[in-house]
């Protein structure tokens, strides 16, 4: 592989997977409002 | 009088299931083939920018356009739209919202039920000892009913168990049914989805042979990834990673806005949205790309990739490939290949049914099991031509016409709508009505402008898509006065038949003309039925109305 595909490659995973992440956790830590 | 007779369990129940009906056989079978075909790394630019200001607004649009229904006890679109528009044709847009799915749901199952089947021929040993091309022949043979797989009438039988599973899941209802197949569906998605991906990263050169001996499964993951910033410039690149995000957030077909229908009317749809769309795009970007590419490239070569790439290569090629790895490993990457794109279509096709039951519950009071036997006797009738004439093209014209240009009118509709019609300023105000994160303030004006924009970029790019998908040439003969050649792709020349039109006129032998007029013939009548369909729905409307206005509920 190129050094620019791997970059693409690796800087594309981890934004999208860093963005995943941190909004299912957030949901996962704040009850709906209906439940508080 | 309540408006909620069911509900969602848990908030994470409720975003798993989102994000399920977001997740589909799409995510790995076409997003990489889309991106090999539109500039490889450099296609991840233009997808991203369409995530952000087409994808994630429509999200929300549809959150909270559901929301806003539910809490009037409308759980689908055609009174979610009445709701937030005065005049009282805007109801009858949200016939798209139910037509869709029915239809979209019609062959969808089938396709579903080819996973279910291939699950247990990788259990089973079928494909052991085969070659590829009789690996991809058991597959041609497995859609033409006439021929047999070793099992008689396999395709309508597995359709049918297909069909009985989704409706019976259904009838236990959004928690018990829905919510809870997503639970079980989406961590073995992802995990099956892992265990692949790492299958195909590691892989290497150690899939070459003396057939193949340039085999690199490196090559294919550079093939995908390698930035090919020149086609940055290309409008059909843009329009490709533009229809891809489309598709693959479920936008625009109603589906969303029943399931946000079902959210209590305080609660949070912001960070949901957020959390099911961001979901989508690891199954995607992540694990989507490194399965089906850099597996055939690592044991088939690059170039038979660049020849071969297409979704058939899920069902045609991949258990062939699987075979490399051993009797255990072969049989396990079978189970975890298919299953997991089980699980993709099951959540989506349980997403399918539920506008069709919401609405025969609010507006014709019909118990949830009877609902869900009535939408399982739909898709069984809807499905049936596409099993039985998949060969004649009537599983591709119903997804052009339902599974492609129904989204796009119907999101571009919608968005039209809440910006415009219910206006900006109530529908921001919508969407971050107990939103449990910031919303950024400049969506408000991509919401308004941008949104309507990029999706009437889209269908116009749909309509009137040049030849061979080269708008730069199309572009530059149009303004040397050399006029515009439509694609036969574009939608006025798919309405016309014209691709098949020309194949006729070229066909020299008999046999090949019988069949093209034979192919004619199955495509208008697959138009025909969904065309009734599509009126069927629409008086249906009328009928709710009238009832309404009758109870003094409008």
């Amino acid at each position: 592989m190129t050094a620019a595909a791997i970059i693409t490659m690796i800087l594309t995973m981890a934004i999208v997977t860093a963005f995943s992440a941190y909004y299912f956790w957030k949901v996962l830590r704040t009850p709906n409002k209906s439940e508080e | 009088m309540s408006h909620q007779s069911e509900s969602w369990g848990s908030r994470v129940g409720l975003v798993l299931a989102m994000a399920g009906n977001a997740v589909g056989l799409g995510n790995f079978l076409r997003f990489p083939v889309q991106a090999v075909n539109n500039g490889g790394g450099a296609f991840i630019i233009p997808y991203l920018v369409s995530f952000l200001v087409m994808g994630i607004p429509l999200l929300w649009i549809e959150w909270s356009m559901g929301r806003f229904g539910g809490k009037e006890g409308n759980h689908s679109t055609p009174f979610i739209l009445d709701s937030m528009a005065k005049r009282k044709f805007w109801k009858y847009f949200g016939v798209f919202g139910i037509w869709t799915n029915l239809t979209v749901a019609g062959y969808y199952c089938y396709i579903e039920s080819w996973t279910i089947s291939y699950v247990f021929h990788s259990l089973f040993r079928s494909f052991d000892g085969l070659s590829q091309s009789e690996v991809a022949g058991f597959f041609v043979d497995y859609v033409n009913i006439s021929n047999t797989t070793g099992i008689p009438y396999e395709a309508p039988v597995f359709f049918l168990i297909c069909v009985l599973l989704n409706t019976w899941i259904l009838s236990k209802g959004l928690s018990a049914g829905v919510e809870r197949t997503a639970k079980i569906g989406m961590p073995l998605l992802i995990a099956f989805g892992a265990f692949l991906a790492f299958r195909g990263l590691t892989l290497g050169t150690s899939g070459a042979s003396p057939e193949h001996p340039d085999a690199s499964a490196w090559a294919g993951l550079n093939f995908l990834w390698n930035p090919q910033f020149d086609s940055l410039s290309n409008p059909a690149v843009w329009l490709a990673a533009a229809g891809q995000i489309f598709f693959t957030l479920s936008v625009g077909m109603g589906t969303i806005h029943c399931y946000a229908a079902y959210v209590k009317a305080n609660d949070d749809i912001a960070l949901n949205a957020m959390a099911a769309g961001w979901m989508n795009e690891f199954v995607e970007v992540v694990l989507g790309s490194l399965i089906v590419i850099p597996i055939a490239a690592g044991y088939l070569g690059l170039d038979w990739v660049k020849q071969n790439a297409g979704f058939g290569m899920g069902f045609q090629t991949m258990p062939f490939l699987f075979e490399n790895w051993g009797p255990f490993l072969a049989a396990v990457a079978g189970v975890f290949w298919f299953g997991l794109l089980f699980f993709a279509g099951i959540t989506s096709s349980l997403a399918m049914g539920t506008p069709w039951m919401g609405f025969l519950k609010d507006e014709f009071g019909v118990g949830r099991e009877k609902a869900a036997w009535s939408f399982g006797l739909i898709v069984l009738v809807l499905g049936l031509p596409t099993v039985l004439f998949y060969n004649y093209g009537v599983l591709g014209e119903y997804d052009y016409w339902a599974g492609t240009v129904s989204l796009v009118i119907f999101a571009f509709t919608e968005s039209v709508i809440f910006s415009w019609i219910y206006g900006i300023d109530k529908g921001w105000e919508e969407i971050k009505r107990g939103a449990d994160m910031k919303v950024p303030e400049f969506y408000k004006p991509i919401l308004k402008y941008v949104t309507p924009l990029f999706l009437l970029f889209v269908l116009v790019g749909s309509v009137f898509s040049p030849l061979g998908g080269e708008w730069d040439v199309a572009i530059q003969g149009l303004f040397s006065g050399q006029g515009w050649t439509l694609d036969n792709g574009s939608l006025i020349k798919q309405a016309m038949n014209t691709g098949i039109k020309e194949q006729l006129a070229l066909a020299s032998d008999s046999a090949t003309r019988l069949r093209l007029e034979d192919q004619l013939v199955y495509i208008n009548g697959a138009r025909i039925l969904l065309l009734v369909v599509f009126v069927g729905i629409t008086g249906l409307i009328y009928a709710a109305y009238r009832k309404r206005v009758r109870e003094g509920r409008s």
